[in-house]
Protein backbone atom coordinates (compact mmCIF):
# COMPACT_ATOMS: atom_id res chain seq x y z
CA UNK A 1 0.00 0.00 0.00
CA UNK A 2 2.69 2.48 0.79
CA UNK A 3 4.52 1.99 -3.04
CA UNK A 4 1.14 2.16 -4.44
CA UNK A 5 0.35 6.02 -2.42
CA UNK A 6 4.03 6.53 -3.97
CA UNK A 7 3.05 5.81 -7.08
CA UNK A 8 0.25 8.20 -6.86
CA UNK A 9 2.30 10.71 -5.85
CA UNK A 10 4.92 10.38 -8.45
CA UNK A 11 1.93 10.36 -11.40
CA UNK A 12 0.02 13.07 -9.57
CA UNK A 13 3.33 15.57 -9.33
CA UNK A 14 3.93 14.83 -13.05
CA UNK A 15 0.61 15.84 -14.07
CA UNK A 16 0.33 18.64 -11.79
CA UNK A 17 3.62 19.61 -13.05
CA UNK A 18 1.42 20.68 -16.14
CA UNK A 19 -1.16 22.25 -14.54
CA UNK A 20 1.34 24.15 -12.37
CA UNK A 21 2.74 25.68 -15.83
CA UNK A 22 -0.46 26.63 -16.69
CA UNK A 23 -1.47 28.45 -13.56
CA UNK A 24 1.58 30.38 -13.48
CA UNK A 25 0.45 31.71 -17.08
CA UNK A 26 -2.44 32.33 -16.00
CA UNK A 27 -1.31 33.76 -12.79
CA UNK A 28 1.22 36.16 -15.15
CA UNK A 29 -1.03 37.69 -17.41
CA UNK A 30 -3.80 38.41 -14.54
CA UNK A 31 -1.23 40.09 -13.03
CA UNK A 32 0.28 42.06 -15.94
CA UNK A 33 -3.61 43.00 -17.07
CA UNK A 34 -6.20 41.51 -14.75
CA UNK A 35 -6.91 39.52 -16.98
CA UNK A 36 -8.34 36.42 -16.96
CA UNK A 37 -7.15 34.39 -20.19
CA UNK A 38 -9.02 31.45 -20.96
CA UNK A 39 -7.05 30.70 -23.98
CA UNK A 40 -4.38 29.65 -21.41
CA UNK A 41 -5.40 25.95 -22.34
CA UNK A 42 -4.82 26.68 -25.91
CA UNK A 43 -1.48 27.70 -25.45
CA UNK A 44 -0.55 24.23 -23.96
CA UNK A 45 -2.28 22.51 -26.95
CA UNK A 46 -0.85 24.57 -29.75
CA UNK A 47 2.59 23.64 -28.19
CA UNK A 48 2.11 19.64 -28.11
CA UNK A 49 -0.19 19.79 -31.49
CA UNK A 50 2.68 21.97 -33.52
CA UNK A 51 6.13 19.67 -31.92
CA UNK A 52 4.10 16.82 -32.86
CA UNK A 53 3.81 18.26 -36.16
CA UNK A 54 6.83 19.37 -36.68
CA UNK A 55 8.49 16.35 -35.68
CA UNK A 56 6.33 14.86 -38.57
CA UNK A 57 7.39 16.91 -40.93
CA UNK A 58 11.00 15.45 -40.20
CA UNK A 59 12.43 18.02 -37.72
CA UNK A 60 14.85 16.63 -34.49
CA UNK A 61 12.36 16.53 -32.00
CA UNK A 62 14.81 19.18 -29.73
CA UNK A 63 14.37 21.23 -32.86
CA UNK A 64 10.54 20.42 -33.45
CA UNK A 65 9.93 21.71 -29.45
CA UNK A 66 11.86 24.96 -29.84
CA UNK A 67 10.24 26.04 -33.17
CA UNK A 68 6.71 24.77 -31.65
CA UNK A 69 7.28 26.96 -28.36
CA UNK A 70 8.56 29.70 -30.22
CA UNK A 71 5.52 29.84 -32.61
CA UNK A 72 3.06 29.46 -29.61
CA UNK A 73 5.10 32.57 -28.30
CA UNK A 74 4.33 34.17 -31.52
CA UNK A 75 0.43 33.34 -30.86
CA UNK A 76 0.16 34.79 -27.50
CA UNK A 77 1.99 38.03 -28.69
CA UNK A 78 -0.41 38.26 -31.75
CA UNK A 79 -3.57 37.66 -29.28
CA UNK A 80 -2.41 40.28 -26.60
CA UNK A 81 -1.87 42.98 -29.85
CA UNK A 82 -5.20 42.62 -31.50
CA UNK A 83 -7.43 40.89 -29.02
CA UNK A 84 -6.47 42.73 -25.38
CA UNK A 85 -4.86 45.55 -26.08
CA UNK A 86 -7.73 46.77 -28.23
CA UNK A 87 -9.81 46.39 -25.01
CA UNK A 88 -7.71 47.58 -22.49
CA UNK A 89 -9.54 49.11 -19.83
CA UNK A 90 -12.92 47.08 -20.44
CA UNK A 91 -14.61 45.29 -18.03
CA UNK A 92 -13.74 41.98 -16.48
CA UNK A 93 -16.62 40.34 -18.20
CA UNK A 94 -15.42 41.61 -21.91
CA UNK A 95 -12.18 40.57 -21.49
CA UNK A 96 -12.88 36.99 -20.56
CA UNK A 97 -15.88 36.81 -23.60
CA UNK A 98 -12.27 37.68 -25.79
CA UNK A 99 -10.10 35.21 -24.18
CA UNK A 100 -12.65 32.45 -24.61
CA UNK A 101 -13.96 33.81 -27.86
CA UNK A 102 -9.71 33.21 -28.66
CA UNK A 103 -10.11 29.93 -27.12
CA UNK A 104 -12.62 29.00 -29.49
CA UNK A 105 -10.62 30.15 -32.34
CA UNK A 106 -7.34 28.74 -31.71
CA UNK A 107 -9.30 25.07 -31.43
CA UNK A 108 -11.04 25.65 -34.73
CA UNK A 109 -7.58 26.86 -36.18
CA UNK A 110 -6.01 23.83 -34.66
CA UNK A 111 -8.72 20.94 -35.87
CA UNK A 112 -8.87 22.41 -39.44
CA UNK A 113 -4.89 21.78 -39.27
CA UNK A 114 -4.27 18.37 -37.53
CA UNK A 115 -7.77 17.33 -37.44
CA UNK A 116 -9.55 15.59 -34.72
CA UNK A 117 -7.47 12.81 -34.16
CA UNK A 118 -5.01 12.06 -30.93
CA UNK A 119 -1.61 12.50 -31.13
CA UNK A 120 1.29 12.04 -28.94
CA UNK A 121 4.99 12.86 -29.10
CA UNK A 122 7.79 9.99 -28.54
CA UNK A 123 9.15 10.28 -25.08
CA UNK A 124 12.09 12.67 -25.33
CA UNK A 125 14.72 9.44 -23.41
CA UNK A 126 13.15 6.10 -24.33
CA UNK A 127 10.11 4.66 -22.47
CA UNK A 128 11.77 2.19 -20.18
CA UNK A 129 10.38 2.69 -16.63
CA UNK A 130 12.71 3.69 -13.99
CA UNK A 131 11.86 2.00 -10.35
CA UNK A 132 12.27 4.51 -7.79
CA UNK A 133 11.65 2.83 -4.04
CA UNK A 134 8.80 0.52 -4.96
CA UNK A 135 7.29 3.08 -7.74
CA UNK A 136 7.76 2.84 -11.50
CA UNK A 137 8.94 6.45 -13.17
CA UNK A 138 8.79 7.10 -16.23
CA UNK A 139 11.98 8.84 -17.45
CA UNK A 140 9.28 11.31 -19.14
CA UNK A 141 8.01 11.85 -15.72
CA UNK A 142 11.68 13.19 -15.11
CA UNK A 143 11.73 15.29 -17.75
CA UNK A 144 8.34 16.73 -16.64
CA UNK A 145 9.75 17.35 -13.56
CA UNK A 146 12.76 18.80 -14.04
CA UNK A 147 12.42 21.25 -16.72
CA UNK A 148 8.98 22.53 -14.47
CA UNK A 149 11.66 22.70 -11.05
CA UNK A 150 14.06 24.80 -13.69
CA UNK A 151 11.03 26.66 -15.87
CA UNK A 152 9.87 28.01 -12.08
CA UNK A 153 13.09 28.49 -10.76
CA UNK A 154 14.11 30.87 -13.73
CA UNK A 155 10.18 32.68 -13.52
CA UNK A 156 11.53 33.38 -9.53
CA UNK A 157 14.82 34.74 -10.52
CA UNK A 158 13.40 36.47 -13.39
CA UNK A 159 10.94 38.38 -10.81
CA UNK A 160 13.39 38.39 -7.90
CA UNK A 161 16.68 39.65 -9.82
CA UNK A 162 16.26 41.47 -12.80
CA UNK A 163 14.75 45.22 -13.37
CA UNK A 164 12.48 43.80 -16.07
CA UNK A 165 10.84 41.68 -13.84
CA UNK A 166 10.43 44.15 -11.01
CA UNK A 167 9.25 46.48 -13.56
CA UNK A 168 6.41 43.75 -14.19
CA UNK A 169 5.54 43.50 -10.62
CA UNK A 170 5.58 47.30 -10.40
CA UNK A 171 2.73 47.05 -12.87
CA UNK A 172 0.52 44.35 -11.46
CA UNK A 173 0.67 46.22 -8.40
CA UNK A 174 0.03 49.78 -10.09
CA UNK A 175 -0.37 50.65 -13.45
CA UNK A 176 -0.19 54.07 -12.87
CA UNK A 177 2.99 54.52 -11.10
CA UNK A 178 4.44 52.19 -12.78
CA UNK A 179 4.10 54.38 -16.14
CA UNK A 180 5.35 57.29 -14.18
CA UNK A 181 7.94 55.68 -13.50
CA UNK A 182 8.70 55.42 -17.05
CA UNK A 183 7.75 51.71 -17.77
CA UNK A 184 6.04 51.15 -21.33
CA UNK A 185 2.82 48.85 -20.19
CA UNK A 186 1.71 47.22 -23.34
CA UNK A 187 5.68 45.93 -23.64
CA UNK A 188 5.31 44.82 -20.03
CA UNK A 189 1.78 43.74 -21.23
CA UNK A 190 3.50 41.71 -24.10
CA UNK A 191 6.27 40.42 -22.53
CA UNK A 192 3.48 38.82 -20.07
CA UNK A 193 1.81 37.07 -23.02
CA UNK A 194 4.60 35.61 -24.79
CA UNK A 195 5.78 34.18 -21.07
CA UNK A 196 3.14 33.10 -20.55
CA UNK A 197 2.44 31.23 -23.79
CA UNK A 198 6.11 29.91 -23.49
CA UNK A 199 5.57 28.69 -20.46
CA UNK A 200 1.90 26.31 -21.82
CA UNK A 201 3.39 25.72 -25.04
CA UNK A 202 6.38 23.96 -22.99
CA UNK A 203 4.40 22.23 -20.78
CA UNK A 204 1.96 20.81 -23.39
CA UNK A 205 5.35 19.66 -25.21
CA UNK A 206 6.59 17.97 -21.82
CA UNK A 207 3.29 15.93 -21.05
CA UNK A 208 2.76 15.07 -24.94
CA UNK A 209 4.41 11.60 -24.70
CA UNK A 210 2.60 10.87 -21.81
CA UNK A 211 -1.41 11.93 -21.90
CA UNK A 212 -1.48 12.27 -25.45
CA UNK A 213 -3.04 15.68 -27.22
CA UNK A 214 -5.36 16.43 -29.52
CA UNK A 215 -7.04 19.70 -30.48
CA UNK A 216 -9.46 19.75 -27.31
CA UNK A 217 -6.54 19.08 -25.26
CA UNK A 218 -6.67 22.57 -24.30
CA UNK A 219 -10.10 22.83 -22.92
CA UNK A 220 -9.66 20.52 -19.88
CA UNK A 221 -5.60 21.67 -18.97
CA UNK A 222 -6.88 24.96 -19.44
CA UNK A 223 -9.73 24.30 -16.63
CA UNK A 224 -7.03 22.77 -14.06
CA UNK A 225 -4.42 25.38 -14.82
CA UNK A 226 -7.11 27.88 -14.09
CA UNK A 227 -8.18 25.95 -10.87
CA UNK A 228 -4.10 25.93 -9.78
CA UNK A 229 -3.98 29.64 -10.29
CA UNK A 230 -7.27 29.84 -7.68
CA UNK A 231 -6.33 27.80 -5.14
CA UNK A 232 -3.21 29.31 -5.26
CA UNK A 233 -4.41 32.75 -5.02
CA UNK A 234 -5.04 34.55 -8.17
CA UNK A 235 -2.59 36.84 -9.03
CA UNK A 236 0.68 34.78 -6.50
CA UNK A 237 2.88 32.88 -9.10
CA UNK A 238 4.49 30.17 -6.86
CA UNK A 239 1.09 29.79 -5.12
CA UNK A 240 -0.25 28.87 -8.60
CA UNK A 241 2.55 26.25 -8.87
CA UNK A 242 1.98 24.67 -5.23
CA UNK A 243 -1.94 25.23 -6.45
CA UNK A 244 -1.24 22.69 -9.33
CA UNK A 245 0.94 20.23 -7.72
CA UNK A 246 -1.63 20.06 -4.92
CA UNK A 247 -4.40 20.19 -7.69
CA UNK A 248 -2.21 16.97 -9.74
CA UNK A 249 -1.46 14.85 -6.47
CA UNK A 250 -4.71 15.22 -5.16
CA UNK A 251 -6.51 14.15 -8.34
CA UNK A 252 -4.40 11.51 -8.78
CA UNK A 253 -4.86 9.69 -5.25
CA UNK A 254 -8.51 10.30 -6.11
CA UNK A 255 -8.84 8.50 -9.26
CA UNK A 256 -6.51 5.22 -7.39
CA UNK A 257 -8.36 5.69 -4.47
CA UNK A 258 -11.45 6.01 -5.17
CA UNK A 259 -12.26 5.79 -8.79
CA UNK A 260 -10.39 7.35 -12.05
CA UNK A 261 -14.32 8.24 -12.99
CA UNK A 262 -13.92 10.81 -10.29
CA UNK A 263 -11.28 12.07 -11.07
CA UNK A 264 -11.78 15.57 -12.54
CA UNK A 265 -14.69 16.08 -10.29
CA UNK A 266 -12.39 15.83 -7.03
CA UNK A 267 -10.14 18.58 -8.27
CA UNK A 268 -13.28 20.62 -9.06
CA UNK A 269 -14.99 20.02 -5.84
CA UNK A 270 -11.38 21.04 -4.16
CA UNK A 271 -11.11 24.34 -5.71
CA UNK A 272 -14.73 25.00 -4.63
CA UNK A 273 -14.33 23.96 -0.89
CA UNK A 274 -11.26 26.22 -1.04
CA UNK A 275 -12.68 29.06 -2.33
CA UNK A 276 -15.40 28.33 0.18
CA UNK A 277 -12.99 28.72 3.51
CA UNK A 278 -10.30 30.59 1.82
CA UNK A 279 -11.69 33.26 -0.55
CA UNK A 280 -8.23 34.93 -1.60
CA UNK A 281 -6.78 31.07 -2.04
CA UNK A 282 -4.37 29.08 0.28
CA UNK A 283 -1.43 31.28 -0.63
CA UNK A 284 -3.35 34.15 -1.34
CA UNK A 285 -1.59 37.36 0.51
CA UNK A 286 -1.08 39.37 -2.97
CA UNK A 287 -4.78 38.95 -3.38
CA UNK A 288 -5.55 41.13 -0.21
CA UNK A 289 -2.63 43.51 -0.91
CA UNK A 290 -3.70 44.51 -4.46
CA UNK A 291 -7.16 45.96 -2.94
CA UNK B 1 1.21 86.56 -20.11
CA UNK B 2 2.13 87.99 -16.82
CA UNK B 3 6.32 88.04 -16.28
CA UNK B 4 6.50 87.92 -12.21
CA UNK B 5 9.20 85.25 -12.29
CA UNK B 6 11.99 86.35 -10.47
CA UNK B 7 14.27 85.78 -13.12
CA UNK B 8 12.82 86.26 -16.06
CA UNK B 9 15.56 85.64 -18.33
CA UNK B 10 15.22 81.88 -17.37
CA UNK B 11 13.22 79.60 -20.59
CA UNK B 12 10.05 78.25 -19.97
CA UNK B 13 9.83 74.82 -19.38
CA UNK B 14 6.49 74.11 -19.62
CA UNK B 15 3.86 76.00 -21.72
CA UNK B 16 0.35 74.87 -21.50
CA UNK B 17 -2.16 76.26 -23.70
CA UNK B 18 -5.71 76.11 -23.66
CA UNK B 19 -5.97 72.90 -22.04
CA UNK B 20 -9.14 70.80 -21.52
CA UNK B 21 -9.92 67.26 -19.87
CA UNK B 22 -12.78 65.44 -19.73
CA UNK B 23 -14.23 62.29 -17.92
CA UNK B 24 -16.95 61.61 -20.54
CA UNK B 25 -18.92 64.65 -20.60
CA UNK B 26 -17.82 66.22 -17.28
CA UNK B 27 -15.34 68.65 -17.99
CA UNK B 28 -12.64 68.67 -15.45
CA UNK B 29 -9.80 70.67 -16.71
CA UNK B 30 -11.23 74.00 -19.04
CA UNK B 31 -9.18 75.65 -21.31
CA UNK B 32 -6.07 76.03 -19.01
CA UNK B 33 -3.10 78.28 -19.43
CA UNK B 34 0.07 77.76 -17.50
CA UNK B 35 3.69 78.42 -18.06
CA UNK B 36 6.50 77.55 -15.81
CA UNK B 37 10.28 78.78 -16.37
CA UNK B 38 13.12 76.58 -15.36
CA UNK B 39 14.38 77.03 -11.81
CA UNK B 40 11.10 77.91 -11.18
CA UNK B 41 9.12 76.62 -7.81
CA UNK B 42 5.36 77.17 -8.87
CA UNK B 43 2.31 76.31 -6.77
CA UNK B 44 -1.44 75.44 -8.38
CA UNK B 45 -4.10 75.64 -5.04
CA UNK B 46 -7.39 74.03 -4.75
CA UNK B 47 -9.78 72.84 -3.17
CA UNK B 48 -11.36 69.23 -3.30
CA UNK B 49 -12.29 68.03 -6.85
CA UNK B 50 -10.72 71.23 -8.44
CA UNK B 51 -9.08 68.79 -11.25
CA UNK B 52 -5.46 69.48 -9.61
CA UNK B 53 -4.89 65.39 -10.15
CA UNK B 54 -6.67 65.54 -13.39
CA UNK B 55 -4.17 68.20 -14.51
CA UNK B 56 -1.50 66.86 -13.40
CA UNK B 57 -2.62 63.27 -14.97
CA UNK B 58 -3.08 65.55 -17.94
CA UNK B 59 0.32 66.62 -18.28
CA UNK B 60 2.02 63.06 -17.51
CA UNK B 61 -0.26 61.32 -20.27
CA UNK B 62 -2.17 59.36 -18.18
CA UNK B 63 -5.25 61.27 -19.01
CA UNK B 64 -6.41 62.09 -22.19
CA UNK B 65 -6.01 65.70 -23.26
CA UNK B 66 -9.21 66.91 -25.13
CA UNK B 67 -8.00 70.33 -26.26
CA UNK B 68 -5.29 72.54 -25.83
CA UNK B 69 -0.97 72.02 -26.03
CA UNK B 70 1.54 70.92 -23.67
CA UNK B 71 5.16 72.05 -25.01
CA UNK B 72 7.89 71.03 -22.78
CA UNK B 73 11.27 72.48 -23.80
CA UNK B 74 9.66 73.10 -26.94
CA UNK B 75 8.63 70.07 -27.84
CA UNK B 76 4.70 69.22 -28.20
CA UNK B 77 4.23 66.10 -25.77
CA UNK B 78 0.58 66.74 -25.68
CA UNK B 79 0.07 63.28 -27.04
CA UNK B 80 2.83 61.49 -25.80
CA UNK B 81 2.84 58.40 -23.97
CA UNK B 82 3.60 58.34 -20.05
CA UNK B 83 6.90 56.69 -20.45
CA UNK B 84 8.10 59.17 -23.45
CA UNK B 85 7.14 62.18 -21.35
CA UNK B 86 9.02 60.56 -18.02
CA UNK B 87 11.93 59.58 -20.57
CA UNK B 88 11.47 63.26 -21.63
CA UNK B 89 12.43 64.35 -17.35
CA UNK B 90 9.00 65.13 -16.61
CA UNK B 91 8.85 62.90 -13.42
CA UNK B 92 5.62 63.03 -11.24
CA UNK B 93 4.75 62.38 -7.34
CA UNK B 94 1.66 61.18 -7.65
CA UNK B 95 -1.47 61.59 -5.19
CA UNK B 96 -1.29 59.02 -2.50
CA UNK B 97 2.16 58.16 -2.70
CA UNK B 98 1.73 54.89 -4.54
CA UNK B 99 4.78 53.77 -3.78
CA UNK B 100 5.51 49.86 -4.96
CA UNK B 101 4.42 47.79 -1.68
CA UNK B 102 5.73 44.51 -3.10
CA UNK B 103 9.14 45.56 -3.29
CA UNK B 104 11.59 46.88 -1.29
CA UNK B 105 12.91 50.53 -0.46
CA UNK B 106 15.51 49.81 -2.90
CA UNK B 107 13.98 48.22 -5.60
CA UNK B 108 11.47 51.09 -5.56
CA UNK B 109 14.33 53.58 -6.26
CA UNK B 110 16.34 51.88 -8.83
CA UNK B 111 12.67 51.54 -10.79
CA UNK B 112 12.40 55.26 -10.41
CA UNK B 113 15.63 54.70 -12.38
CA UNK B 114 14.06 52.58 -15.13
CA UNK B 115 14.52 54.85 -18.37
CA UNK B 116 18.09 55.82 -16.55
CA UNK B 117 21.25 53.86 -18.64
CA UNK B 118 24.11 55.44 -16.76
CA UNK B 119 24.83 52.93 -13.89
CA UNK B 120 27.31 55.54 -12.08
CA UNK B 121 24.24 58.81 -12.46
CA UNK B 122 21.97 55.98 -10.76
CA UNK B 123 24.37 54.97 -7.79
CA UNK B 124 24.99 59.02 -6.66
CA UNK B 125 21.58 59.76 -7.16
CA UNK B 126 20.29 56.68 -5.15
CA UNK B 127 22.70 58.29 -2.07
CA UNK B 128 22.12 61.41 -2.69
CA UNK B 129 18.58 60.28 -1.94
CA UNK B 130 19.55 58.71 0.62
CA UNK B 131 21.11 61.90 2.19
CA UNK B 132 17.95 64.15 1.81
CA UNK B 133 16.13 61.06 3.87
CA UNK B 134 18.32 59.09 5.95
CA UNK B 135 15.38 56.87 7.55
CA UNK B 136 15.08 55.24 3.85
CA UNK B 137 18.54 54.30 3.45
CA UNK B 138 17.79 52.63 7.21
CA UNK B 139 15.10 50.87 5.59
CA UNK B 140 16.56 49.95 2.34
CA UNK B 141 15.60 46.44 2.32
CA UNK B 142 12.26 46.66 3.93
CA UNK B 143 9.24 46.49 1.65
CA UNK B 144 7.62 50.11 0.88
CA UNK B 145 3.99 48.95 2.08
CA UNK B 146 5.84 48.56 5.68
CA UNK B 147 6.99 51.99 5.52
CA UNK B 148 4.59 55.18 6.94
CA UNK B 149 2.77 57.40 5.57
CA UNK B 150 5.48 59.69 5.77
CA UNK B 151 8.07 57.41 4.67
CA UNK B 152 6.28 56.25 1.55
CA UNK B 153 6.06 60.41 1.14
CA UNK B 154 9.74 60.21 1.01
CA UNK B 155 9.80 57.06 -1.14
CA UNK B 156 7.83 58.62 -3.58
CA UNK B 157 9.88 61.74 -3.99
CA UNK B 158 12.79 59.93 -3.94
CA UNK B 159 11.80 57.35 -6.78
CA UNK B 160 10.88 60.44 -8.95
CA UNK B 161 14.03 61.78 -8.35
CA UNK B 162 15.70 58.95 -9.55
CA UNK B 163 13.94 59.94 -12.70
CA UNK B 164 16.04 62.44 -13.64
CA UNK B 165 13.27 65.17 -13.44
CA UNK B 166 13.94 68.62 -15.46
CA UNK B 167 9.77 69.23 -13.56
CA UNK B 168 9.28 67.19 -10.87
CA UNK B 169 5.22 67.21 -10.21
CA UNK B 170 4.00 66.53 -6.80
CA UNK B 171 0.56 66.14 -6.24
CA UNK B 172 -0.37 66.77 -2.46
CA UNK B 173 2.73 65.66 -1.02
CA UNK B 174 1.30 66.76 2.37
CA UNK B 175 -1.82 64.51 2.55
CA UNK B 176 -2.24 62.95 5.50
CA UNK B 177 0.62 63.70 7.14
CA UNK B 178 1.25 65.63 10.78
CA UNK B 179 2.13 68.97 10.45
CA UNK B 180 5.87 67.80 11.71
CA UNK B 181 6.37 65.81 8.55
CA UNK B 182 4.72 68.33 6.25
CA UNK B 183 7.27 70.61 7.27
CA UNK B 184 9.81 67.92 6.77
CA UNK B 185 8.65 67.41 2.91
CA UNK B 186 8.41 70.94 2.05
CA UNK B 187 12.00 71.50 3.65
CA UNK B 188 13.00 69.00 0.91
CA UNK B 189 11.48 70.75 -1.87
CA UNK B 190 12.32 74.34 -0.94
CA UNK B 191 16.19 72.09 -0.81
CA UNK B 192 15.55 70.61 -4.54
CA UNK B 193 14.33 73.54 -5.75
CA UNK B 194 17.62 75.57 -4.70
CA UNK B 195 19.05 72.87 -5.99
CA UNK B 196 17.96 73.58 -9.69
CA UNK B 197 14.93 71.08 -10.06
CA UNK B 198 12.05 73.02 -11.63
CA UNK B 199 8.99 72.35 -9.27
CA UNK B 200 4.70 72.38 -9.60
CA UNK B 201 3.41 71.59 -6.28
CA UNK B 202 -0.21 70.85 -6.19
CA UNK B 203 -1.71 71.23 -2.89
CA UNK B 204 -4.84 71.63 -0.93
CA UNK B 205 -2.93 73.11 1.58
CA UNK B 206 -2.56 76.43 0.26
CA UNK B 207 -0.72 78.42 3.22
CA UNK B 208 2.12 75.98 3.31
CA UNK B 209 2.24 75.70 -0.85
CA UNK B 210 1.82 79.62 -1.22
CA UNK B 211 5.02 80.21 1.82
CA UNK B 212 7.11 78.10 -0.57
CA UNK B 213 6.29 78.73 -4.03
CA UNK B 214 7.66 81.65 -6.23
CA UNK B 215 4.36 81.93 -8.44
CA UNK B 216 0.97 80.62 -7.52
CA UNK B 217 -2.52 79.30 -9.74
CA UNK B 218 -5.55 79.36 -8.75
CA UNK B 219 -7.88 76.49 -9.77
CA UNK B 220 -11.58 76.07 -8.67
CA UNK B 221 -13.60 74.01 -10.64
CA UNK B 222 -11.06 73.25 -13.16
CA UNK B 223 -10.75 76.43 -14.51
CA UNK B 224 -7.26 78.82 -13.64
CA UNK B 225 -8.86 81.87 -12.02
CA UNK B 226 -5.58 83.74 -11.03
CA UNK B 227 -2.18 83.56 -11.17
CA UNK B 228 0.15 85.49 -9.19
CA UNK B 229 3.28 85.68 -7.22
CA UNK B 230 2.90 83.44 -4.52
CA UNK B 231 3.52 86.81 -1.66
CA UNK B 232 0.39 88.50 -3.47
CA UNK B 233 -1.60 85.68 -3.55
CA UNK B 234 -1.11 84.85 0.59
CA UNK B 235 -2.00 88.93 0.91
CA UNK B 236 -5.40 88.44 -1.01
CA UNK B 237 -8.39 88.81 0.55
CA UNK B 238 -10.56 86.82 -1.64
CA UNK B 239 -8.09 84.12 -1.22
CA UNK B 240 -7.27 84.01 2.56
CA UNK B 241 -10.96 83.83 3.12
CA UNK B 242 -11.28 81.26 0.87
CA UNK B 243 -8.19 79.06 0.69
CA UNK B 244 -5.89 80.09 4.08
CA UNK B 245 -8.85 80.21 6.75
CA UNK B 246 -8.62 83.16 8.34
N1 LIG C 1 -12.16 58.75 -12.94
C1 LIG C 1 -13.05 59.76 -12.88
N2 LIG C 1 -14.25 59.66 -13.50
C2 LIG C 1 -15.13 60.66 -13.47
N3 LIG C 1 -14.93 61.83 -12.85
C3 LIG C 1 -13.77 62.01 -12.21
C4 LIG C 1 -12.76 60.98 -12.20
N4 LIG C 1 -11.71 61.44 -11.49
C5 LIG C 1 -12.04 62.67 -11.09
N5 LIG C 1 -13.26 63.03 -11.52
C6 LIG C 1 -13.93 64.31 -11.30
O1 LIG C 1 -13.13 65.33 -11.87
C7 LIG C 1 -13.06 66.44 -11.01
C8 LIG C 1 -11.61 66.74 -10.67
O2 LIG C 1 -11.08 65.67 -9.92
P1 LIG C 1 -9.57 65.66 -9.43
O3 LIG C 1 -9.31 64.36 -8.81
O4 LIG C 1 -8.70 66.07 -10.55
O5 LIG C 1 -9.58 66.79 -8.34
P2 LIG C 1 -8.48 67.18 -7.27
O6 LIG C 1 -8.37 68.64 -7.32
O7 LIG C 1 -7.26 66.40 -7.46
O8 LIG C 1 -9.18 66.76 -5.91
P3 LIG C 1 -8.54 66.26 -4.54
O9 LIG C 1 -8.09 67.48 -3.82
O10 LIG C 1 -9.67 65.60 -3.86
O11 LIG C 1 -7.42 65.35 -4.87
C9 LIG C 1 -13.89 66.10 -9.79
O12 LIG C 1 -15.16 66.69 -9.95
C10 LIG C 1 -13.99 64.60 -9.82
O13 LIG C 1 -15.22 64.19 -9.29
MG1 LIG D 1 -6.19 65.16 -6.32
Amino acid sequence: MPEQLFQFLVTGITVGSTYALVGLGFALIYNASDVVNFAQGEFVMLGAMAAIALLGAGLPLPLAAILATLATVGVGLLLERFAIEPALGASVVTTIIITIGAAIFLRGIAMLLWGKDFHSLPPFTGDAPIQLGGATVLPQSLWVLGVTVALVVLVRLFFNRTLIGKALLACSFNRAAAQLVGINVRMMLRLAYGLSAGLGALAGILIAPITFSSYEAGVMLGLKGFSAAIVGGIGNPMGAVAGGLLLGVLESLGAGLVSSGYKDAIAFLFVLMVLFFEPTGLFGHKAAERV
Amino acid sequence: MPSESPAPAAEILLEVVGLSSYYGPVCAIQQADLHIRAGDLVAIVGGNGAGKTTLLHTLSGLHPASAGCIRFAGKDITRAATHRIVAAGICQVPEGRLVFAPLSVEDNLRLGAFRQRDQDWIRRQTQQVYALFPILAERRHQLAGTLSGGQQQMLAIGRALLGHPRLLLLDEPSMGLAPLLVEEIFRVIVELNSQGVTILLVEQNARAALRIAKRGYILETGRIVKTAPATELLADDAIRRAYLGY
